[in-house]
């Protein structure tokens, strides 16, 4: 899959539509007995592996569950301390399952007001006036392309870094949200987009997208 | 035009007439409903602000034109390029006035009052198409920039040509936003 996701924002800065298209990591479950050798440590709200990085555990992996019940942040379903639970001999045989957290709502609400805010200082930074604002943002695991209409609407995708036809494919999301979102009576602007039909073209759009591949657009 | 992805592209096109008969209906359900012609009027203009404002990014995404960069660059888009791409005419412009913010469209055929021959007695100072500058300001709102149109003269009216007339309103800009 090398399109991960889909950010709507609108012109306050809210995000009005998320789309996570990647097919979900996988994570590991595995059976340990006591000492644990790896290093676990609090981050956040998570426990993550710190060191000890083995058979697809990898640094950074965050515990998701401890024996089949998920945890709740840093605390078991029963409600105990998760580092106090691994530490007592008495627990174990355990078993463990890791994997890359997902980013919660709250959290994607927050980076997107925070991209929006950046995205401001982006365009007040440049040397020219009437500055296009940030276009993309490359990493080595991905490229966050973003396009702000002249409404102030931003439309932003996460895609492999190998990934070509991303332009096409931001107006291609722009032409679908003006038919499928605006165009739907019930629909009030700047408000979340609850819209079957806006999901079901998307994706096939989005799906289209990959399949040209990194060769450029088919159609 | 962007339909269903699948299938191929369609000629997805609705009868003209059904469209000029739904205006027609509109508008006399309103006369009918408001005693005033300044209620009508009104009426009018507010549904076309929530078209407007809902049809520009269908305009922006659909022409894929670039921002304009003066009011008159902007009364040209709308003449020939947004009038063109939704009622297939192409109005003239012209600018009003020396500083350079009024500007006209002078419509030779307009395709909503293709079955109006004139407007009735009691209703002389009905703007029948009133929609269509809702349309537009909402549409320029979107964009920020504020105007104000109205229809400056009217055939149905006894003038000559049809006539709108868009007033590009000077506000203090608001910085923060409007960088670019």
């Amino acid at each position: 899959m090398a399109i991960f996701s889909v950010y709507v924002v609108n012109k306050a800065g809210g995000l009005i539509y998320q789309l996570d298209h990647y097919a979900p990591r996988s994570d590991t479950e595995k059976t340990f007995s006591f000492p644990l050798d790896l290093v676990l440590r609090p981050h956040d709200e998570r426990v993550v592996v710190a060191f000890g990085q083995r058979d697809g555990i990898r640094v950074g992996h965050a515990v998701l569950a401890i024996n089949g019940a998920e945890v709740n942040g840093r605390f078991t379903a029963d409600g105990k301390d998760v580092l106090e639970f691994l530490g007592n001999p008495a627990n174990y045989p355990v078993s463990i399952r890791f994997g890359r957290h997902r980013l919660s709502s709250n959290e994607k609400l927050m980076l997107a007001s925070m991209f929006h805010s950046l995205f401001a200082i982006g365009s007040q930074l440049s040397p020219e006036v009437g500055s296009s604002g940030i276009e993309m943002l490359e990493t080595d695991t991905f490229k966050l392309h973003c396009f702000q209409t002249l409404t102030g609407i931003k439309f932003m995708v996460l895609a492999d870094p190998r990934q070509t036809g991303i332009d096409a494919l931001l107006r291609k999301i722009y032409e679908i949200y003006s038919d499928f979102a605006l165009k739907n009576p019930f629909y009030s602007l700047e408000m979340p987009i609850r819209c079957e039909l806006f999901d079901q073209n998307l994706k096939l759009a989005l799906e289209a997208a990959e399949k040209a591949g990194p060769f450029g657009p088919g159609s | 035009m962007s339909r269903s992805p699948g299938r191929k592209q369609e000629n997805h096109k609705i009868s003209r007439e059904l469209f000029v008969l739904t205006y027609g209906a509109l508008v006399a359900q309103l006369c009918k409903e408001y005693e005033k012609d300044e209620d009508v009027n009104a009426c009018l203009d507010r549904m076309g602000y929530s078209i407007g404002i809902r049809l520009i990014d269908d305009f922006l995404a659909r022409s894929a034109v670039k921002k304009c960069r003066s009011y008159s660059e902007t009364a040209d888009m709308i003449a020939q390029v947004a009038f063109k791409m939704y009622l297939g005419v192409t109005p003239s412009v012209s600018c009003n006035s020396v500083t350079g913010n009024e500007f006209s469209l002078i419509l030779d055929k307009n395709p909503l009052v293709d079955f109006v021959e004139e407007l009735p007695a009691e209703r002389a100072s009905l703007c029948y198409c009133n929609l269509l500058c809702g349309v537009i300001r909402g549409a320029l709102e979107m964009v920020h920039l504020a105007a104000e149109v109205s229809f400056l003269q009217d055939r149905l009216k006894g003038d000559a040509v049809t006539e709108i007339g868009i007033t590009f309103l000077r506000k203090p800009e608001d910085r923060k936003h409007r960088r670019n």
